[in-house]
This record gives C-alpha cells, sequence and structure tokens, in this order.
C-alpha cells in the first residue's frame, strides 16, 4: 500500500466533506437547540471513540476504562466551573460561604488543598491534558514495559474504571459523590447555559473534534501508524526489528486518554454536569461499542458510530425502554460476529465499490479510460 | 485504628470479620472456578458469566416457590435439587452459548469479551422482562437459619458454614475431574496443544463446549449458594463480574490452586478492611492493592508455564 502523498486520499475526502457538511450545516440549520445540544453531548464520545481507533483499531490494545479518563477530563473542567459558581455572593446561606454546595453538605469547612489550583482556568486546561494524560501514562509504562497485554489488560483498565467509580462515590465531600458535579454556571463570567451559549459551543467542540481528527490522521499516516498496524498483527516481529514495542503502546494509549479527556470536558460544558455514572465500567464498554459500530480501522466510522449508537439509544429508550438493552446487545454480538470492521466495513465492502463503478462507468463514456481503484478506507487484513 | 478495643476484643473481631471473609471467599470461589476453568483452558473472556449465575440463583429462587407450594414436606431438602437443576441450566445454557456464538470467536478473544458482553445485556433485560426488576429473596429452610456459638463473643451462621461446605466439596470435585478422570486429561491436552490433540483423536471442539458447560454449570450452582445469602435481581450478577475477574488474574489464570489462593487473600483483605474502615474504602484499597501487585508481577500468583 502506498502512502498517498496528500493527507486524505480521494475517498477519505469525500468522508471528511461528509461529516463537515452534516456537523457543520446540516445538524444546526435542522435541528432546534435542545436537539443540538444532544448531538453535542453524543460528540463528546465521538472524541473517546477516535482515541479507541488510534489505541484498540491500529494498536490492537483494548482498554475498558476509556471512562476513567473521559470523567478524569470532565471533572477536571467541572471543578473549574463549579468552584466558579460558588464564589462568595452565591453560597451566601451555606456555612462556609466560597466552597461548592456539596461539601458544606459533608462538613467540610475549608476548600482542600486540590481544589485550590482549579481557580485557574489556564491550570485546569492544562489538567484536562496532563492529568488523564500522566495516568494513562503511569498505567500504561506499569504494563506494556511488562508486557501485559490482550485481555489482561482489558480486565486490568476495567477494574482501575471500577475502583475510580467507588472511590468518586465514596469520597463525597470532594467530588460530589454519586450525584456528581451539578448546577455548573458560568466559565469566567460567560454564562453556559443559554441557547446562544449552547450554539457557540456546539461550534467550538466541532471545532475541536475535527482538531482531534486532523490529530488521529496525522498519526495514522506516519511511520507511527504504520509501526501501530505491524506491532498489532506480528508484536513479536517488530520487537526483534529493533522498535520498543512498549513505548509505542504507551503512546497510543496516552493518545487515547488525551481524546477522552477533551470529550469528557466538551461533556461537562455542555451538558452542565459530570457524574461517576459516566466513569465506570458500564459507559466505558459502550464506548468501545461506539468505536465497534462505526468501525474499530476508521476514524470518520468511529465518529458516525457515536452518533449513530447514541440517537438509537435515545429513540429506542424513549419509545420502548423494554427494547433497548435486547437491542444493544444484539447490536454488540452482530457486530463482533458478523461486521468486525463495523458501518465503515460496510461502507468499503458493499457501498464504495458500487461508487466506484458508477464513477468508471460514466467517465469512459465521457471518453477517459479510468479504472477506479481507490485505496478502501484502511480496511484491516483481519 | 486498634486503640479503642482490647486484645481480646480485637481477636473476636479479627475472628468474626475472618468468617464473614470465608462466606465471601465461598462466592468468589465458586464463581472464579467456572470462570478459571473458561478463560484459563479455553482464553475465552466471558463477561455473561454473572448472568449464568444468576440464572442458577432464580432456578433455586423457582424451585423453593414450588416445594413451598407442592411439596411443603420436602421443603428441608429442596436446596439440593434445586443446586442440581441450576447446574443443568446454566450449564445447558452454556453449551448453547458456546455453539451459537463462542466457537466463532476462538481467534479472536478481544471480541469475546465484547460478545458476551452483549450477551450478558440480553440475558439481564430478559431477567428482567421474566422475573421482574425487583430483587427477589429465597426463603431458607429451617435447620439454615440461626448461628452457632462458639465462645461468648463469637457466633458463626450457619447458612455460612453450609455454603462453605459446599464450596469445598465443589472445588474437590473441580480438582477432580480436571486433574483425574480421562476427560479432564483430555481437556488439559487440548489446552496445552491444540492441533496434536487434535492429531491423536481427541475431538476437540466437544471439549470445548463441555468445558464451557461445565464452568457455567459450576456457576449455576455458584449462584444457587448465593441466595442463601442475599437476594437476587436482575443486575446482581455483573456486580460481581469485576471482582471475580481479578481473583482470577491474580491467581494465575489455568490455576485452580491459584484461584482458590487468591480469592482468599481478595476476601479476606476485604472484608477485614471493611471493619475499620468504610466498606467502599476496604474495596478501594483492596482493588488497588490487586492491581498493584499485578503490576508488580503479571502472571499472578501461580502461572503455569505453558510453552506459546
Amino acid at each position: 500500500m502506498i502512502i498517498t502523498s496528500r493527507f486524505f486520499n480521494r475517498s477519505e475526502l469525500i468522508g471528511f466533506v461528509a461529516l463537515a457538511l452534516v456537523l457543520v450545516v446540516i445538524l444546526p440549520l435542522s435541528l432546534d437547540v435542545f436537539r443540538l445540544n444532544l448531538v453535542a453531548k453524543y460528540l463528546t464520545y465521538a472524541f473517546v471513540a477516535i482515541g479507541l481507533v488510534l489505541c484498540w483499531g491500529y494498536g490492537g490494545i483494548l482498554s475498558l476504562g476509556q471512562g476513567v479518563f473521559f470523567g478524569l477530563g470532565g471533572y477536571c473542567m467541572a471543578m473549574f466551573l463549579k468552584l466558579e459558581a460558588s464564589s462568595v455572593e452565591n453560597t451566601k446561606i451555606q456555612s462556609t460561604p466560597g466552597i461548592p454546595d456539596f461539601m458544606d453538605w459533608n462538613q467540610i469547612t475549608a476548600l482542600p488543598l486540590f481544589w485550590q489550583p482549579f481557580h485557574s482556568l489556564t491550570f485546569t486546561v492544562l489538567a484536562i491534558i496532563l492529568v488523564p494524560g500522566l495516568f494513562a501514562l503511569i498505567i500504561g509504562t506499569a504494563m506494556f514495559k511488562r508486557r501485559v497485554g490482550g485481555t489482561y489488560f482489558a480486565i486490568i483498565t476495567q477494574a482501575v474504571a471500577a475502583i475510580l467509580t467507588i472511590l468518586i462515590v465514596g469520597q463525597q465531600g470532594y467530588t460530589g459523590g454519586i450525584n456528581g458535579m451539578t448546577d455548573l454556571r458560568t466559565l469566567k463570567g460567560w454564562d453556559i447555559r443559554p441557547d446562544h451559549a449552547k450554539i457557540i459551543l456546539y461550534f467550538f467542540e466541532v471545532f475541536l473534534l475535527f482538531g482531534c481528527i486532523f490529530i488521529a490522521q496525522f498519526i495514522r499516516l506516519t511511520k507511527l501508524g504504520r509501526i501501530l498496524v505491524a506491532m498489532r498483527e506480528q508484536e513479536d516481529r517488530v520487537r526483534f526489528s529493533g522498535y520498543s514495542v512498549a513505548n509505542f503502546k504507551i503512546f497510543a494509549f496516552c493518545m487515547a486518554a488525551i481524546f477522552a479527556a477533551i470529550g469528557g470536558a466538551m461533556f461537562a460544558l455542555n451538558v452542565g454536569f459530570m457524574s461517576p455514572s459516566f466513569v465506570g465500567i458500564v459507559p466505558s464498554i459502550e464506548m468501545v461499542i461506539y468505536t465497534a459500530v462505526g468501525g474499530r480501522m476508521s476514524i470518520f466510522g468511529a465518529v458516525w458510530g457515536a452518533l449513530l449508537v447514541n440517537f438509537a439509544k435515545t429513540g429506542l429508550s424513549e419509545s420502548f425502554p423494554q427494547l433497548w438493552l435486547f437491542g444493544l446487545g444484539a447490536l454488540f454480538i452482530a457486530v463482533v460476529l458478523a461486521f468486525p470492521n463495523g458501518l465503515s466495513g460496510i461502507w468499503a465492502d458493499y457501498v464504495q465499490p458500487r461508487i466506484d463503478r458508477l464513477l468508471a462507468l460514466r467517465k469512459s463514456k465521457s471518453g477517459s479510460p479510468w479504472a477506479g481503484n481507490s485505496v478502501a478506507d484502511g480496511a484491516p487484513a483481519e | 485504628m486498634f486503640g479503642d478495643y482490647s486484645i481480646g476484643e480485637l481477636g473476636s473481631i479479627f475472628v468474626m470479620q475472618g468468617f464473614a471473609g470465608l462466606i465471601l471467599f465461598s462466592v468468589y470461589v465458586l464463581m472464579a472456578l467456572g470462570l478459571a476453568i473458561i478463560f484459563g483452558q479455553m482464553g475465552v473472556i466471558n463477561m455473561a458469566h454473572g448472568e449464568f449465575m444468576i440464572l442458577g440463583a432464580y432456578v433455586t429462587w423457582m424451585t423453593s416457590n414450588l416445594f413451598q407450594s407442592y411439596l411443603p414436606g420436602l421443603f428441608s431438602g429442596y436446596f439440593f435439587l434445586a443446586m442440581m437443576l441450576a447446574f443443568l441450566a446454566s450449564g445447558a445454557l452454556g453449551m448453547l452459548v458456546e455453539w451459537g456464538l463462542i466457537r466463532h470467536l476462538y481467534k479472536r478473544p478481544l471480541d469475546t469479551l465484547l460478545a458476551t458482553w452483549g450477551l450478558s445485556l440480553i440475558l439481564q433485560q430478559a431477567y428482567r422482562s421474566v422475573f421482574g426488576a425487583r430483587e427477589v429473596g429465597v426463603e431458607l429452610p429451617q435447620w439454615m437459619l440461626g448461628s452457632l456459638k462458639v465462645t461468648d463473643s463469637i457466633e458463626v451462621p450457619i447458612n455460612g458454614i453450609f455454603v462453605m461446605g459446599l464450596t469445598v466439596s465443589i472445588t474437590c470435585a473441580v480438582a477432580y475431574v480436571i486433574y483425574k478422570s480421562r476427560w479432564g486429561r483430555q481437556v488439559r491436552a487440548v489446552v496445552q496443544n491444540r492441533i496434536m490433540a487434535g492429531a491423536v483423536g481427541i475431538n476437540t471442539e466437544k471439549v470445548d463446549r463441555y468445558t464451557f458447560g461445565l464452568g457455567c454449570g459450576i456457576a449455576g450452582v455458584a449462584g444457587s449458594a448465593f441466595t442463601m445469602i442475599g437476594s437476587t435481581g436482575p443486575t446482581s450478577g455483573q456486580l460481581y463480574i469485576v471482582d471475580t475477574f481479578l481473583v482470577v488474574v491474580f491467581g494465575g489464570a489455568a490455576s485452580l490452586l491459584g484461584t482458590i489462593a487468591s480469592a482468599f487473600s481478595i476476601s479476606q483483605t476485604q472484608s477485614t478492611l471493611e471493619f475499620f474502615t468504610s466498606g467502599s474504602m476496604a474495596k478501594v484499597l483492596t482493588l488497588l492493592a490487586v492491581v498493584g501487585i499485578l503490576m508488580l508481577r503479571p502472571q499472578g500468583l501461580f502461572a503455569l508455564k505453558v510453552r506459546k
């Protein structure tokens, strides 16, 4: 396979334009603000899904603890917003004004030390990237340097997700417990709750999402991406060729963690609260299914997967709450058994060849004999 | 931490908490045994294991209800029949699942994890539709109620003793089947070298199916035992699945002894810590310790050396 000198090849360019059209033009024009805010919520999962494409699809590392990083990012953002919402004037009725309400309910009288730096937005933005990144670095180094991989890694990340959830729920005075951090109001004095703010936040999120897509696409196209794929297919050969397999795995895992954390931070901004129900084992596995449905090898597929599964979830659970779990379970099984490359695999196998044939037919009619030989969307040889 | 208690009281606390830990240990061992067989011998991650366990629990519940309404005279002995039925029901469902789902995925272990998670969602919703969302409790026969007074300050509940006895006998039976019987030899042969095992005439597909069935069946028995110490709801199984996986991984997959040792150390640590800190912190500390040790020793406590 020749690496194209262009950033996107032809089919990827179509994918990019289609996604941009839908996210930037069609959805904002056709949906009301409430639904657009829902889309913004779904898109926060798309960040996680893109990270999983890099880490799982390309690197072959299945992490069942992405909720941990999503949560860490979200909680960092929520802590900043919560501090701003608990200014002394807003919290006059508390026994200790100036601290978040849940601390007051839990008889804490002073702001804990680790909350102090979250008064600063700069620190918060850095923390959103660095805290999950460093956490992933520690887990990744401990695991991959000792050649723990595959199923063991999946189970251990799952245990980490369980630990963090129990910890957040248990330490109510410091984290808000099971209810999480609610009632987030302003960002540097700018109210995040009214409709026009929701629209601005939506576009900001789409902008960030495309940033992440570009980073992921860049990683995919460089030698780094090739090594990740090689590692997934034949880890030993890559190791014997002199590459440090562990370092590449750590890198992929950290990137996935940072993407997830950005998603989490946007979640706190868009939805206006953060709670442990987005951290634990169940949401973490659901994040994996978005990637699996969209196609674990396709960056755009991951975004579509996150959007479609969540739309289906909202639609089904609104009208048939009984059926939703059956549907989700069946979706898991069907995707794994029949379509291991998800929607993008179906697209590359069935739709793309037809489009190519049609285009080729038209071109040959108009006189230029051109055969469609586009490379399918990075479809792997499983 | 220890300051407020006298030496004698501390001794009693440790014995009582130790016993509570032993009951937790029994449930862990019963669940982990099935999982260790499936994960250790076949390399399949069965996320639906908790749901197989809950199936056993529901079968026990139904049997107890049947005995109560139609055979009240035999009620004191219903449990033994219920246990067998639970084994058969979970085992049969397990074999069906292996045939329909798992056998297509042996070469993709990470995908079995996702597929069985899907299965667990479907089973949970099925339980909710059939048995209702509320938790159900089984009425225990008279002889299982009450507790045994060992000394003035130490009491042990009888149902706990029964569950422990059950665990010991099932563990012995499984050890016998795996290490002594002809079928167990075949299972181990398939684990060590699938192709060679096939070449010498072992029907590897059949061995796989029965191994999976046995693992699920033991989960069913675990569910049966579970009804005696807690109530059963559609999602009860999910609460235990991560703990159980950690038990298996911590013990070293494919090692029966390791599974027992790790179940023992995890449950004892947790129940002893539970008395001195809050329940959630005990759990966090235990899990952290397990994850920490696994980072230092990824192969688990007892590793079986297998050539790859």
